[in-house]
């Protein structure tokens, strides 16, 4: 099988499955607990929150730990917002590419009576730090843009549009699900108050995750409890997963660079080779992106038969199709860069991490252009296409 | 993928009765590329019966399994017979379809329909 979709989910590293083992069978303490036993446990989670903390260059008391990536997300923006309306403040700069652990948390803000202004990503997929600049206003109290995009791999400015929040004192939240241990992050340098993880995606387990929030930020509880993460979030912690994410964190962040160099070639053979697909196109921009995203449309087919085409052939991939998200719609990311919904239909995604091999390339490279020349046989949009009853959308 | 019937992915992945019929007796295109899905059905007829029929289909799955099991329902029988698919029918040929994905039944009882009348026109003409 050439596994192809570590956007969605990564397999877990030997590393973080040994090191959570222990706090399964052996040290189940609570950390909570008074005891020794218990203490074992609380001890190896200041551990794992020095080691998360050093990973992207904030303090140990300002990492959050939290079930995952959307509640990350979720706690950010809410408790931003908390602040913001006890000031009267009640506008939010967003992009309208973010995850929908975002974008749904705004819309419902948007019915507390908050003003949300996304911003356009163009045809490229990346924001301008100006763009941030022009929006912030008096009433101002959270910008929020994604560190890299989930679907077309586009990584934003997030130091300048960082520095722009700064300077004019608005809390900067980023999601940073994909970028966390693949490109490199400090909060320091990027400016950056708040932020969220989630650790299946760098090889860690998943139902676990992080917000980091800058010292000055106060929270508002999503979960209300114990006095666990200093009473900010309830609940008897995942003492074996947040030590499995911390190690993974760690390995991934010590290898980032070695992994990115094979990954990186892989990418880009990949990327050259399916171009070479007549009136296909690659979305998002070719250089500021995710070492290991691949993000095409092809005219003339859809995605979901294309996926499942693919897995046949043993290939895990992923579409921004209707029918693969549930909707009626194609994915929101491939309209905000302006594909129009026929062709955002027909999106693969392809993305990539350091068990892939040169192998899986040319498997990729082999399968996924007969595949779409299968289903360009029987579309009858494609042969209309060709005949010039209707108009090619993508060049060739 | 537990998404589809076995019956479902064997019509979506050995398609019966793709492609075209040149000088079709009726043709029936409905969907749009904007909603991700397009079936176009060609009809020979003889003797007001389906001597042949071909699909070409643009889109999910469920669509061109829902197209391939149309023509097969549909492949040697009197339009008086055809006209009654219903594309529940289709669905339950197909062992069911998940909720949001019976619009692809629908798709293909509306293409044979259009393709039926689409003869129908012609022949009047004539």
């Amino acid at each position: 099988m050439v596994y192809a979709d570590n956007a969605a989910t990564t397999k877990m590293s030997k590393i973080a499955v040994s090191a959570m083992l222990p706090y399964i069978e052996n040290f189940w303490g609570n950390p909570s607990s008074l005891y020794s036993f218990g203490q074992k446990a609380a001890e190896a989670l200041v551990c794992a929150r020095e080691k998360i903390a050093a990973c992207i260059c904030a303090s140990p008391s300002e990492i959050y730990f939290t079930s995952g990536g959307s509640e990350s997300d979720n706690q950010a923006i809410i408790s931003a917002a908390k602040i913001g309306a006890r000031k009267n403040k009640k506008h939010i700069i967003s992009s309208s590419f973010e995850h929908h652990a975002v974008l749904h948390t705004l819309k419902k803000l948007e019915k507390d009576g908050f003003e949300i202004e996304l911003l356009d990503v163009h045809v490229n997929g990346v924001i301008n730090p100006q763009q941030v600049a022009d929006s912030i206003r008096e009433d101002t109290c959270l910008v929020t843009v994604m560190f890299a995009n989930n679907e077309i791999g586009t990584v934003q400015p997030i130091a300048e549009i960082g520095g722009v929040c700064r300077a004019r004192k608005i809390p900067f939240h980023t999601d940073a699900v994909q970028a966390a241990g693949h490109i490199p992050i400090d909060v320091q340098k990027q400016n950056i108050d708040m932020l969220s993880i989630s650790a299946h995606k760098f090889h860690g387990p998943k139902g676990v995750g992080v917000l980091y929030a800058r010292k000055n930020i106060p929270l508002t509880n999503l979960i209300e409890g114990g006095a666990q993460e200093k009473g900010k979030r309830g609940g008897t912690e995942n003492v074996p997963a947040i030590i499995g994410m911390a190690a993974a964190l760690e390995e991934a962040c010590a290898n980032m660079e070695e992994n990115n160099r094979k990954i990186l070639r892989l990418r880009n053979k990949i990327i050259g080779g399916l171009k070479k697909i007549p009136h296909s196109a690659l979305n998002g921009d070719g250089e500021k992106r995710l070492p290991g995203n691949v993000s095409f449309c092809f005219e003339g087919i859809e995605g979901e038969s294309l996926l499942l085409l693919l897995d046949d052939r043993g290939i895990c991939a992923s579409s921004g199709s209707a029918c693969t998200s549930g909707s009626l719609d194609p994915s929101h990311v491939l309209l905000a860069i302006g594909r129009p919904h026929e062709i955002a239909h027909g999106s693969l995604r392809l993305s990539l991490d350091e068990n892939n091999s040169e192998d899986d390339a040319e498997k990729i490279l082999q399968v996924v252009p007969e595949v779409v020349d299968y289903l360009r046989s029987m579309s009858p949009l494609w042969k209309d296409k060709l005949i010039g009853k209707r108009e090619f959308l993508l060049p060739e | 993928m537990a998404l589809y019937s076995e019956k479902v992915m064997d019509h979506f992945r050995h398609p019966r009765n793709v492609g075209s019929i040149e000088n079709a007796d009726g043709i029936g295109e409905v969907g749009n590329g904007k909603c991700g899905d397009i079936m176009k059905m060609y009809l020979k007829i003889d003797d007001d019966v389906v001597s042949d029929v071909k699909f070409e289909t643009f889109g999910c799955g469920s669509a061109i399994a829902s197209s391939s099991m149309a023509t097969e329902m549909i492949k040697g029988k009197p339009l008086t017979e055809v006209l009654q698919l219903t594309n529940k029918a289709v669905a339950e040929a197909l062992d069911g379809l998940p909720v949001h994905k019976l619009h692809c039944s629908v798709l293909a009882e509306e293409a044979i329909k259009a393709a039926v009348q689409d003869y129908y026109d012609k022949r009047n003409r004539d």
